[in-house]
Order: C-alpha cells, then structure tokens, then sequence
C-alpha cells in the first residue's frame, strides 16, 4: 500500500516540473483519476490492477506501512472526499492559479491522510498529522481574503498547541516504553504496572486528538475555520480531515495503542456528550450556512467519541460506520452549501429563501444529507446511530443514550430549520434569478446521495463486516 | 559535580527559553532562541546522544536562527520610544510564566527523583544511517511532503496577488 502514499507525491511533483498553460488546466484530471485510482484499489482489493499496482512503487520505497480494516474505512473515505473536493474546488475558484496550488494541496492533503492511516508508530503518526495540519493552514488561507487568515491563524495556533502536547506525550512515552511503535508501546503499557508519567502520557496525547478534531472545549477554531475557508477547502476540512487528524487518531491510539483503561473511557464519554450537546444547541443559533454545518460537525463528532467511550467492539462498530456516513454526508452539505452561496452569492439564511423550485437538485441532495445526519431510516445515518444507540445501552450507560437519542432530535430540528429558511417558503427578491447549479456541483452532490441511499438500503448484509472489523482491533487490544 | 552541572545547565535553558518568549524586541527573541538550542545542544552531548547534539547545533541554533534574523533584517524598524511603550503590556502578558516554568520543574524533579541526566542506552538498532534511510523511510517521506506543503505556502501567503 505504499503507492497510495507515494503516488499523489509524485504527481505533484510531475504536474509542477511540467508546470505548462494546459497542465495547469487539465491538472484536475490527473486528482481527480488518482481519486479514482485510490477508491478501485480498496473497493476492489483482490483484482489484479490492486494487486500489481498498489505496492507497485512500494518495492522501490519500501515504507514499513499497513493497513487492517479501520484503515481501509478510513482510506475509503479519503478517496471519496478527495475526489469530490477536487471537482467542487475546480468549480468554485476562478483564478488559474489559486486553482493549480488548490490541485497540489488536496493531492499533498491526501497522502498526509493515507499516510496517518497506515503508519503503525507514534511519532509517524505524529508528523503526518503535521503533514495535514500545514496543509490545511495553507488551503484556509489560500484566498487571503481578511477572515480566512484570521480563521487560518486561529487553527494554526491551536494546532501548534496540539502538536506540542502530542510530542511531550511521545517523549513520556519513549521514557516509559523505550520505543514508539504501536506494538511494542501496547505490550509494554498492558504488561508493566500502570506509571504516574504513562497516564500523564495518554491524557496529553487523547487531549490532542480532541484539539485537532475540533471537540468541546477545544472547539475554538473550527467554526471560523470551516466558514472562511474557500468551498472546496470546507468539504475537504469537514469530509475528512478533523476526522481523521482528531477523531481516527483517538481511536486509533486507544484502540490499538494505550486500550480501554476506566479513566480513557470516562473521559470520551463526556467529552463525547459535552460535543454532543453543545454542538447542537449552537447549531440553532447560527444565520450562516456554513457555520451552522460547522457546529453541526462538532456534534457529530461527539457521537463517534461517545461510541468510542462505550469500549466495545459495537460501540467502535457505530463509531467507524458513523465516522464514514458523516464523512459522506457532511461532505454533501457543504458541497450544497457552496453550489447555494455560488447561485446566490450569500450564505446568510435570512437572506435567502424558496430556493426549492429554482435549484431542486440542490434541494433533494441536501434533504437526503441532513435526514441521513438526523438518522432518518432508510439512510445509512439511521444505521450508525441506532448502532451507537444500542451499544450505549448495552454496555450500561443508559443516560448517554437517552441523551444521544433527545440530541437527534434536535440535530432533526436544526436541520429542517435550515431547509426552510433556504429551499422552502417564498422566494426572496434577491433570488428570483437564481438558476440550478452545472453539472459540475451537481454529479458531487449526487454521487455523494447515492452513497447515503444505497448504504442505508444495503447494511443489512454490510453489518457484519463493519461488526468484524472493530472485533479484530478490540481482540489485539485484549491480548 | 556532574548533577550541579546538570542543574545549571537546565536553569540556564529555561532562563533562555523564557527571555525569548518575554523579550520585547524580535531581535532578542531570536537571540534567546539560538542560546537555548545551544545549550541544549551541550545538555545532548551530555546524555550521549553527540549526532543529536550537532544536529540541534547546526540546524536550530545555527540555521533558523539566521533565517529568523535575515527576516526580521527586512520588517521595518521599530522607535526605541515604541518599544518602550509596549513594553509593559508586553511583560504583564507573559508575567505568570517563570512561575508556571519553576513549578514544572520542581514537579518534574520530584516525579523522576532524578539527580543527573539520564544516559540512555539504544534499544535496537544503533547505526543512524540505518535508522534514517532505511527504518523511518516514512517519517523521511512525511518530511519531504511537508517541505513542498511549505513551498506552496509561501507562494500562497507571499507571491500570489493580494485579493483585499
């Protein structure tokens, strides 16, 4: 698997030594087939184009990588935001040359995240984390308008303070275990008597994941950053990148790193609730579209951790599966969102109104996103959060339940707010000319629907692998 | 004699650290920075780590220290009176931190019982070449990565026409 770390580097850097009028224009062909490429070799992993290709580059490079199924969800879903942020990108920027440095950052983005998943030693972890953080600073701020850079400085800051914490919980740990890898870190931790300066470790590190994917109280950052970013860099942040910098890396690293100690599990809980809620309640509160998605996000996020703070395998079932449907759908909504404040030139609610009939695929996509979020069946969202719902119950945490259950409610209530004060109702004076969006915001948004409908309608015979996969983790994690 | 060594080598790297982080001028700030990669630098030659030492030496307190000086050669000067000016907001900001630095230290110091530096044996592999092009090929890569991340930063935050 080392090619899906390898490959989108050499292509930023043949699209730059070519560097042409036409390789500028056309270098969103070569992104978006990558993505493409990516998506084949993990939906189709046994095919002989898997299997020549995707270590082809790695007998050259050979990269200590690996993958399991966390990993491949996690890669899944890389591809499938990566592709719809190039096409949503290559729409929404004008400028030729802001579009060909947005191409080289998305592509750049991607191997930092392929590279997260697939690395299997603490400090690896920790720079393509980096890796991801830089980029995403750049892409913010890639249109230099006033409150991009203020939102992109906000991230950086506390980004900075993540990535000093998580080096201190590295060094804690090298002190305690002699080694960062993830085996020799989860041996060592499960068979020596707990230490003051191990736990020390655990909590800096899992406080940084929560930093990185934007949980209360670290939440600061986020909704500033997802508003004022470009719309393609938006469905890039929200689709994937706080999840698998902040959320992933929690799993990943109390799954297979440091386990389900009672304090790591009450601490997700809470932080998990606390997300939940806040999130939430703000998202009611908000006039921008994209600032309520954001917050919305932060709610989201806080059902993964929440499934995650059960400590079972169907707790982590509901997580992982919850973890890609928001990918898929929050990815729509901002996909929406940018084809809305295109057609319209705004994004403030208030001004907008009746769009139903002007951009009725816009509309219909949006209504599939948000009752998918609002876990409506037969969407994939219901899966997830019923999943989550029962291993809360099941593992005796019956007030978190009642809580996640009262919180979908008022996810519902938000969201359908949101559909009326934009699809539904008269048209405002200032949208009687709107027209729908090309075909070039629209086949994102579709493809990303299609994904929520045919998921929802098919789990009953997808559970059991998004059952297996965690059971694996969890078992390691037992020995 | 080797652990009163260790603890003045330790203040003085805190001190430095700190003048950097508390000094007004920008000037100072990068000054404070090399001094405390410098002693640092001496702190990893005395727990045997010497490739470690060099390359803090030549990289933080020799190379980042000129780039940071080049650019601050080339933003405009501060008035002596306008440094003075700020001066005390600038200290009142940053008042809580040594006793927050002395506090972690004591705490430190009485969590590791420690009475010198540690000298720590490699577990593994000891050859760093072998360790740098061959083990942590993927780290070396993730740098790589970052390298053209950063490149494309500039040219966003520097080169690119200016919207507003």
């Amino acid at each position: 698997m080392s090619s899906l770390l390898l490959m989108p580097f050499f292509l930023v850097a043949i699209l730059n030594l070519l560097n042409t009028g036409a390789v500028r224009r056309y270098a969103v062909v070569a992104g978006i087939a990558w993505s493409l490429v990516q998506l084949l070799w993990l939906l189709f992993p046994q095919s002989q184009f898997s299997l020549v290709g995707s270590d082809f580059l790695g007998r050259y490079f050979p990269l200590h990588l690996a993958t399991d199924g966390l990993s491949v969800v996690l890669l899944i879903s890389v591809g499938i935001v990566g592709l719809v942020t190039l096409i949503t990108g290559h729409q929404t920027i004008t400028d030729e040359k802001e579009r060909f440095i947005f191409i080289n950052l998305v592509l750049l983005t991607m191997a930092g995240l392929n590279g997260l998943v697939m690395v299997r030693d603490l400090f690896s972890l920790y720079v393509y984390i980096e890796v991801v953080a830089v980029a995403s600073f750049v892409l913010i701020s890639l249109e230099r308008e006033k409150d991009a850079l203020e939102g992109a400085f906000k991230y950086l800051v506390l980004s900075a303070s993540a990535s000093m914490l998580m080096l201190l919980s590295i060094a804690a740990i090298l002190l305690v275990c002699g080694s960062t890898s993830f085996d020799t870190v989860n041996s060592v931790l499960h068979t020596a008597p707990a230490s003051p300066i191990a736990t020390l470790a655990i909590a800096l590190f899992v406080g940084a994941a929560f930093i990185k994917g934007g949980l209360v109280p670290f939440h600061g950052w986020l909704p500033d950053a997802y508003s004022s970013a470009p719309a393609g860099v938006s469905v890039l942040l929200a689709g994937i990148v706080t999840k698998t910098a902040g959320v992933y890396t929690a799993m990943r690293i109390v799954a297979s790193v440091f386990g389900f100690t009672p304090m790591v599990k009450n601490i997700l809980l809470v932080v998990g609730t606390v997300s939940i809620l806040f999130g939430a309640l703000a998202a009611l509160n908000q006039k921008d579209f994209r600032r309520m998605l954001a917050y919305s996000s932060i709610s989201q996020m806080g059902y993964i951790i929440i499934a995650l703070g059960t400590g079972t395998a169907l707790g982590m079932a509901g997580a992982l599966f919850h973890l890609f449907n928001h990918a898929v759908s929050k990815s729509q909504l901002f996909v929406n969102a940018a084809t809305v404040e295109r057609q319209t030139g705004t994004r403030d609610m208030t001004s907008l109104g009746g769009l139903g009939g002007k951009m009725p695929v816009t509309a219909g996509t949006s209504v599939v996103a948000l009752l998918s979020i609002a876990g409506i069946p037969p969407l994939a969202g219901f899966w997830s959060k019923l999943i989550i719902i029962i291993a809360l119950w099941q593992s005796n945490h019956h007030n978190y339940a009642v809580i996640a259950v009262v919180a979908s409610a008022i996810t519902l209530g938000y969201f359908l707010l949101l559909q009326r004060r934009i699809f539904f109702g008269k048209v405002a004076p200032q949208c009687d000319a709107v027209k729908e969006a090309g075909a070039g915001l629209l086949v994102p948004a579709l493809l990303l629907s299609a994904i929520a409908i045919g998921l929802g309608v098919a789990f009953p015979f997808a559970v059991s692998w998004f059952v297996k996969v965690p059971q694996s983790i969890m078992n390691m994690v037992a020995q | 004699m080797h652990w009163s060594l260790d603890l003045v080598l330790l203040l003085v790297l805190a001190g430095s650290a700190l003048w950097a982080v508390m000094a007004t001028r920008l000037i100072f700030s990068a000054i404070g920075l090399a001094f405390a990669s410098a002693v640092l630098a001496v702190v990893m030659f005395r727990m045997a780590s010497p490739l470690a030492a060099v390359i803090e030496l030549s990289v933080c307190a020799g190379l980042i220290t000129a780039i940071f000086i080049s650019v601050i050669s080339l933003v405009k000067h501060e008035t002596r009176g306008e440094v003075e000016a700020r001066r005390g907001a600038h200290l009142r900001k940053y008042v809580v931190l040594p006793f927050l630095a002395a506090i972690l230290g004591i705490t430190l110091a009485l969590v590791t019982k420690r009475q010198a530096l540690p000298q720590p044996q490699a577990l593994g592999e000891t050859d760093v070449r072998n360790v740098f092009w061959h083990l942590r090929q993927a780290d070396l890569l993730g740098q790589i990565i970052m390298l053209l991340v950063g490149a494309f930063g500039i040219v966003v935050l520097f080169k690119l026409r200016r919207k507003t």
